[in-house]
């Protein structure tokens, strides 16, 4: 079974995106031996992201160069545990990230925290509406973990990446230009704001007419050149139009490799094996404990790798997956809504309004950043009284202009054809002149849609395929009715010659098709009650201690922002309780 | 409409002027066929034509973009689970076919001439009328013909999708020649460069597009 074992290390990470480089840093800075284990592999700015190769949205947006190569493995999915789950066989709907810094490579760079009544939403909706609020179905659960716990490790995670925004509360103070509506920062941003292109400069003024707030969307995208805390250095970003899906020529998307790993990879303590896909987690004869992981190399050998701690640094989906595979925690069943692992996975809903403007106003929308826009958060978790509208959660809204990808960019009014020489009239008449307000929100969980192992489908190594099962709700599709709707009339203050309004309608079937996010969370959610959740407060599995989830797998519901200012946090907040605690006494974190 | 040809010119504005009647300049497909390539060539003239708004998919190399492709990754369906069992399911759970794209487009052409063949006096796609290769691309489109071998839903929007891909995309993939469809829609390219610009809303950017292999338009 095994070809050989390798030197014991004190700690083996899973994954090397985000989360992995994250708990590298701070595990060898407690002086622990660290392996990071990565599928894919190794990436690094220079030569990988060079320019001008880099500059191709055939090769990285459309082919999806840098993407998870579902030939491997993939998941399954279906709407309900009625239907047959089939393949994910092309990316579309989400797009996970492989090699090194993950996903950390590709992402936009879109850098939030978290709503504080997002981290107790149970009891906040409870205090605030009621129990009955809660629509039947709905596991709405505490993360568990309050946002002034985590208040110094957002600010850590904005530090390490050179996050620029400006703030809207400082510890307590309203400040004009920010987010008011956000929990208290201990300081200011690292670095200020970027400079909003044209579209956004709209958005923001119509919003403001109509009563809202709009900001700046905080990004890791450098506005200034930036030395992080561990002497990494950041260049301006120049608005290329090549972030979201590409990895950054000019080193100014926070990423791992801009980050922390020229500081990481120098360590005598740390070691980075790619192309080395982890099959398990190894567990002792009491089932409680992990010896370490069993993964294939490049060569195909099957290896053991004994350590003291295992530490999940994959994706949301695998890191699920590898529990249920290694038998880790009860698998959640729907029928009788016990077990946990793979309970509450949820997505995010996404919405938008097209704006076709005159030809005397050109909107350039080559000129991109990943995360620069403006955007208001007056629609987003529980700023405004949900109790006339009968939904929990929200989103936020705003226009983040990414780039101006012809093939999959362009914006066309509906109605006109797909092809032929309307279509490429079409194209003439609204390429330059056109923009997407973007709708974000939440998705909350239920019962209904979960995680478990396919029984037919497996991977390029014999394993079972993760299945999703997964569909919108009502709540859902209320909560992207009444912000988009909000968002038309933003629109229409904008001053375009039409709209187009894009959001999901009732009885609308999740389409795995057509790209959305690839915010998946949940599966290994944290909490206060091991009955309902897979890891405690810490991040730390309830079933062996020994082992820690990261990553959006551990979020009970999906929150209105993008997700990884969040799982960034609770990677520092997790590393901080091994480091300070669980390395002098190693067992469980909180008593079950 | 399309008649074979050889590579008439060392111009490429020459053979543009040639009203739209020269197949790829100068290449010689890898993977399709001599029938295939003229009909990958009229559906490309169709799909997206030559018109007032300048050269259309065939002029810029759409068809030779195409034959790329079937010989990589994309072809071959290199980075998608293909791995059975195979069923068919709602359109949302996305492509649930065995076959490859090279697979779908040998499949697709064949039977699109043969229907052609059947019920348009024995002429194939190309010899047709556009008006009438137009009708056929809308059948092909809603899934209005059905074909024992493939698709006819899968197979348009595997040529559909491509054929805007290799207009659209860099010309270092073998279409959109001269980014000539760039220079159409005002983007710039692989400039990739807008510092200077950004601070200047609503005034339209000044330069032409450049390559990824360094040709400027």
């Amino acid at each position: 079974m095994v070809d050989f074992k390798t030197a014991p290390v004190d700690a083996v990470l899973v994954g090397f995106g985000w989360t992995g480089a994250i708990m590298g840093m701070e595990l060898t800075q407690a002086g622990l031996s660290v392996v990071a284990l990565e599928r894919g592999e190794n990436r690094d700015t220079s030569p990988d992201f060079a320019y001008p190769r880099i500059a191709d949205e055939l090769t990285y947006g459309v082919r999806h160069k840098l993407f998870q190569n579902l030939a491997r493995e993939t998941v399954t999915i279906r709407h309900s545990i009625k239907d047959r789950a089939l393949p994910y066989r092309q990316l579309g709907s989400f797009m996970p990230g492989t090699g090194v810094g993950g996903g950390g490579v590709h992402w936009n760079g879109q850098h939030w925290r978290v709503l504080p009544e997002e981290l107790r939403l149970r009891s906040h909706i409870t205090e605030r509406y009621g129990k009955g609020f809660i629509p039947s179905g709905m596991n709405l659960q505490d993360f568990g973990v309050s946002y002034e716990e985590l208040e110094p490790f957002f600010d850590q995670f904005e530090r390490v990446c050179g996050t620029s925004g400006k703030a809207g509360n400082i510890n307590g103070t309203l400040l004009e230009g920010g987010n008011p509506f956000e929990g208290k920062r201990s300081q200011e941003f690292p670095l200020p704001p970027l400079t909003d292109v044209y579209g956004a400069r709209l958005f923001a003024k119509a919003a403001k007419e109509l009563g809202y707030h709009p900001f700046s969307e905080p990004a890791s995208n450098a506005s200034r050149p930036y030395t992080n805390p561990y002497g990494a250095q950041l260049g301006p970003c120049n608005f290329c139009g090549f972030c979201e899906r590409f990895g950054c020529y000019m080193y100014a998307k926070a990423s791992p490799q801009t980050t922390l790993l020229p500081t990481l990879l120098q360590k005598q303590d740390f070691e980075l094996r790619t192309q080395s896909q982890v099959l398990r987690i190894n567990l002792d004869s009491s089932g409680k404990r992990a010896t370490g992981v069993t993964y294939l190399d490049a060569q195909g050998r099957t290896i053991f790798q004994p350590a003291e701690l295992v530490v999940l640094c994959a994706f949301q989906l695998n890191n699920t997956r590898l529990l249920l595979l290694s038998g880790i925690g009860k698998p959640y069943d729907p029928e009788t809504g016990s077990g946990v692992v793979g309970r509450n996975y949820t997505y995010q809903m996404t919405g938008g309004v097209q704006v076709f403007f005159d030809k005397d106003q050109p909107m350039n929308p080559f000129i991109g950043s990943g995360a620069g826009g403006q955007v208001i958060d007056d629609l987003n978790g529980d700023h405004f009284d949900h109790a006339p509208h009968g939904f929990i959660g929200g989103a936020y809204v705003g226009v983040i202009q990414t780039g101006g990808r012809p093939i999959q960019q362009m914006l066309l009014p509906k109605g006109t054809p797909q092809w032929g020489s309307k279509w490429k009239q079409a194209i003439k008449d609204h390429y330059l002149y056109s923009l997407n307000i973007q709708t974000h929100g939440t998705v909350m969980a239920h019962r209904e849609n979960y995680l478990d192992l396919d029984p037919i489908y497996r991977d390029v190594y014999g394993q079972p395929l993760l299945r999703m099962t997964f569909d919108w709700k009502e709540n859902d599709i209320k909560m992207t009715q009444f912000v988009t709707g909000k968002a038309k009339q933003i629109a229409e203050a904008m001053g375009g010659k039409s709209i187009d309004v894009n959001m999901k309608q009732f009885g609308e079937h999740y389409d795995t098709r057509a790209y959305q996010t690839t915010h998946n969370v949940g599966g290994a959610i944290m909490g206060e009650d091991p009955s309902r959740s897979v890891v405690n407060r810490f991040l730390q599995t309830w079933d062996a201690p020994n082992v820690f989830v990261m990553g959006s797998s551990v979020f009970p519901q999906n929150i209105g922002y993008n997700p990884m200012g969040l799982a960034g946090a609770l990677a520092y907040w997790s590393a901080k309780a091994i480091r300070t605690a669980y390395l002098k006494s190693p067992g469980p974190l909180v008593q079950a | 409409m399309l008649a074979l040809g050889p590579a008439l010119s060392m111009s490429p504005y020459a053979s543009l002027s040639a009203q739209g009647r020269i197949l790829a300049q100068g290449y010689s497909p890898k993977y399709f066929t001599k029938n295939e390539w003229v009909f990958l060539n009229a559906s490309c003239a169709r799909l997206i034509p030559r018109d007032e708004n300048g050269p259309g998919a065939a002029e810029l190399g759409v068809p030779e973009f195409i034959d790329r492709e079937m010989e990589g990754a994309f072809g071959y369906a290199a980075n998608w689970y293909m791995q059975g069992p195979f069923a068919s399911g709602l359109p949302e759970m996305g492509y649930q076919s065995p076959l490859t794209p090279r697979e779908v487009y040998r499949a697709g052409i064949a039977a699109v001439d043969s229907h052609c063949l059947r019920h348009f006096g024995n002429r194939s796609f190309s010899e047709l009328p556009a008006a009438t290769q137009d009708s056929i691309l809308k059948d092909l489109e809603n899934g209005a013909l059905d074909f024992e071998t493939v698709s006819s839903k899968s197979f348009f929007d595997f040529l559909l999708q491509n054929t805007k891909e290799g207009y659209l995309a860099d010309p270092i993939h073998g279409g959109n020649k001269h980014m000539e469809s760039w220079r159409m829609i005002g983007f710039p390219g692989a400039r990739a460069d807008y510092l200077d610009w950004v601070d200047k809303p609503g005034a339209r950017y000044p330069l032409g597009p450049v390559g990824i292999a360094g040709s400027r338009g």
